[in-house]
């Protein structure tokens, strides 16, 4: 195998996006996306079944375009990337199926890696970009997970901050659309909405952010209680004309502002003057704008690699194992699961047994 | 050679000789747990047992169930990517055919049903009535029905209706399958060994179906009310 610049194909499908990557190297030669979000759209949010039907259905098309796109033959892979866990297991057991026996036919090693690792390895393979600089702090903010990271050392050593105790930013974006009556997704929705409004105009409780929370949850999120106080202040606003735009505003005002605060404190805490961000709500533009803002005036360099590799994707998942093979790592056995809860140290999975030579 | 895999109730892999029906390697686990766990190396079990590479593959079978679906889909996508990585067809197959060629194979005009759980008190059911040039002859299914039907009941109402009128007097016999209702035994194995024999047999017919995964269910989704209200 070439340790050097691999080839490696990755598969993601840890949530509504049946992600195919290929990268050399550092290199992205394709990234094929195949989204199951507007069947989700009716039910107001990801329906678990309903995304491992579409990942069944859309994996071996994907695949097919991904090596299509990238002008390579199957038979020319170093190895296969699958993502192992965190995410929902019946979309998660898909991947790890077709992966298995991907690998099995081309006679390839198996790499069984982590989805949210995954994530920061999305700036490696970020086109002209100079190599990702340790340490650094990540912000990972989807639909599934609000992640505060410490990443020394993306292969080794990724330590888990905080983490939202109840619903992902992106979930409560859909909520609060929901609330606003705005359709699903509910991230561009509200961003639209917000665009006339006053982030000001009306003061939502920023969760986890009281003196008193810091000893237990100084860098852990919650939204569950800003989605309610926005539904609490619309009932009780109700027969007068809704100021939709001055809500919207006011609630994304809450969330990036929490976001940015624990994000920029970690790198000042840690001595960290990098923060990553990735995951599918940063394609919100007020928080991107808060956090180049706000990192500047503190000294702190932001890293965001463009949307396509922010959203879950399978490009960072077989980046992340180039940098594995790279490093000297053995691959996986077959043996591996997928693991909904995986933990965020937890960045390679079943790796075999290196032989002592 | 045709590599064969079913997840519909347990994982199980087969190797099968397309020239002489011969099942070279038939692996299996029958927990109905931890299929994409086993899957693997069952797959590289099978193709060692039977001493063949991936290069001798010439297609692969994939029981399209009826099963429990985040157990089945594992089967599906592993065939479809093993297929994609060796540029080769999957050849579908109805996982209770499987179960029924092999009381067949033994009793070749047997009329009977398979029944597998379906759980939330339903069973799927597939109604069959003899060979068809090697084939188990669907008549009926597979179709959930409450786990406290009759499948005898089923079983003659479909005999008489693929039979016509000419036929009905024809003698609906007890397969090993059926049995008195309440105490119905379930079929608990699918051999991929004989998802293979079938899709060999389906080749040489020219006869390949077109066949999606058979969940038989929509996915448990509600579409959501009016919002709730928080206020007190
Ligand atoms: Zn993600």
């Amino acid at each position: 195998m070439n340790r050097d610049e691999p080839l490696v194909l990755g598969i993601e499908t840890s949530c509504d996006e049946t992600g195919i990557g290929i990268v050399r190297g550092r290199t992205l030669i394709s990234n094929t996306i195949a989204s199951s979000m507007d069947e989700h759209a009716r039910f107001g949010g990801v329906v678990p079944e309903v995304a491992a039907r579409a990942h069944l259905d859309a994996l071996q098309p994907a695949i097919e375009q991904a090596v299509a796109e990238a002008g390579i033959a199957l038979s020319d892979l170093d190895a296969i990337a699958v993502t192992s866990g965190p995410g929902l297991s019946g979309a998660l057991m898909v991947g790890v199926g077709a992966a298995k026996a991907l690998a099995i036919s081309l006679g390839t090693p198996l790499y069984a890696v982590n989805h949210l690792v995954g994530h920061i390895a999305a700036d490696i393979v970020t086109p002209d970009s100079e190599p990702l600089e340790y340490p650094t702090i990540a912000l990972l903010v989807s639909g599934g997970h609000t992640s505060l990271l410490h990443v020394r050392d993306l292969t080794t050593d990724v330590e888990l901050l905080g983490e939202t105790i109840d619903d992902a930013a992106g979930e409560a974006f859909d909520k609060v659309a929901r609330i606003l009556g705005l359709p699903y997704p509910g991230g561009p929705q509200i961003d639209r909405a917000a665009a006339d409004g006053d982030p000001s105009a009306i003061r939502f409780p920023r969760g986890l952010s009281r003196a008193s929370d810091m000893a237990k949850h100084r860098w852990d999120f919650s939204f569950s209680g800003l989605k309610t106080s926005v539904a609490r202040w619309v009932e009780q606003n109700e027969g007068s004309t809704l100021p939709v735009a001055d809500v919207a505003a006011s609630f994304r005002e809450a969330v990036v502002d929490v976001l940015v605060t624990k994000a920029l404190d970690a790198c000042e805490e840690r001595g960290v003057p990098r923060l990553l961000l990735g995951g599918g709500v940063i394609a919100n533009r007020r928080l991107r704008e808060v956090a180049l803002e706000r990192a500047a005036a503190r000294g702190v360099t932001v890293r965001i690699p463009p949307l396509s590799l922010c959203t879950d994707n399978g490009a960072m998942i077989a980046a992340l194992a180039s940098q594995l093979i790279s490093s000297g790592r053995a691959p996986s056995t077959l043996g591996f699961g997928a693991d909904s809860t995986l933990p965020v140290t937890e960045i390679q999975v079943a790796e075999r047994d290196t032989v002592a030579t | 050679m045709i590599l064969a895999i079913d997840s519909s109730i347990g994982s199980t892999v087969a190797v099968v000789d397309p020239a002489t029906d011969a099942v070279l390697a038939d692996c299996s686990s029958d927990v109905p747990r931890g299929h994409a766990e086993v899957i693997g190396t069952l797959i590289e079990r099978a193709l060692d047992d039977a001493a063949v590479s991936p290069a001798d593959i010439t297609h692969v079978a994939a029981g399209m169930g009826p099963g429990p679906f985040t157990g089945l889909r594992i089967g599906i996508a592993a065939a479809r990517a093993f297929a994609v990585g060796r540029g080769i067809p999957v050849v579908p197959v109805v996982s209770h055919d499987a179960a029924a060629l092999e009381i067949l194979t033994r009793d070749p005009d047997a009329t009977f049903v398979i029944v597998t759980d379906a759980r939330r008190r339903e069973n799927a059911v597939s109604a069959y009535a003899g060979l068809d040039s090697g084939i188990p002859a669907r008549i009926a299914g597979p179709e959930l029905l409450p786990n406290t039907d009759d499948t005898e009941a089923y079983l003659a109402e479909h005999l008489s209706i693929a039979r016509g009128p000419d036929g009905s007097g024809e003698i609906v016999r007890r397969s090993p399958t059926s049995q008195a209702l309440g105490e119905q035994p379930h079929t608990t194995h699918i051999s991929a060994g004989a998802i293979g024999i079938l899709a060999a047999r389906l080749l040489r017919r020219g006869a390949v179906p077109d066949l999606e995964p058979l969940y038989l269910r929509a996915p448990d989704a509600k579409v959501p009310g009016a919002v709730k209200r928080v206020s007190t």
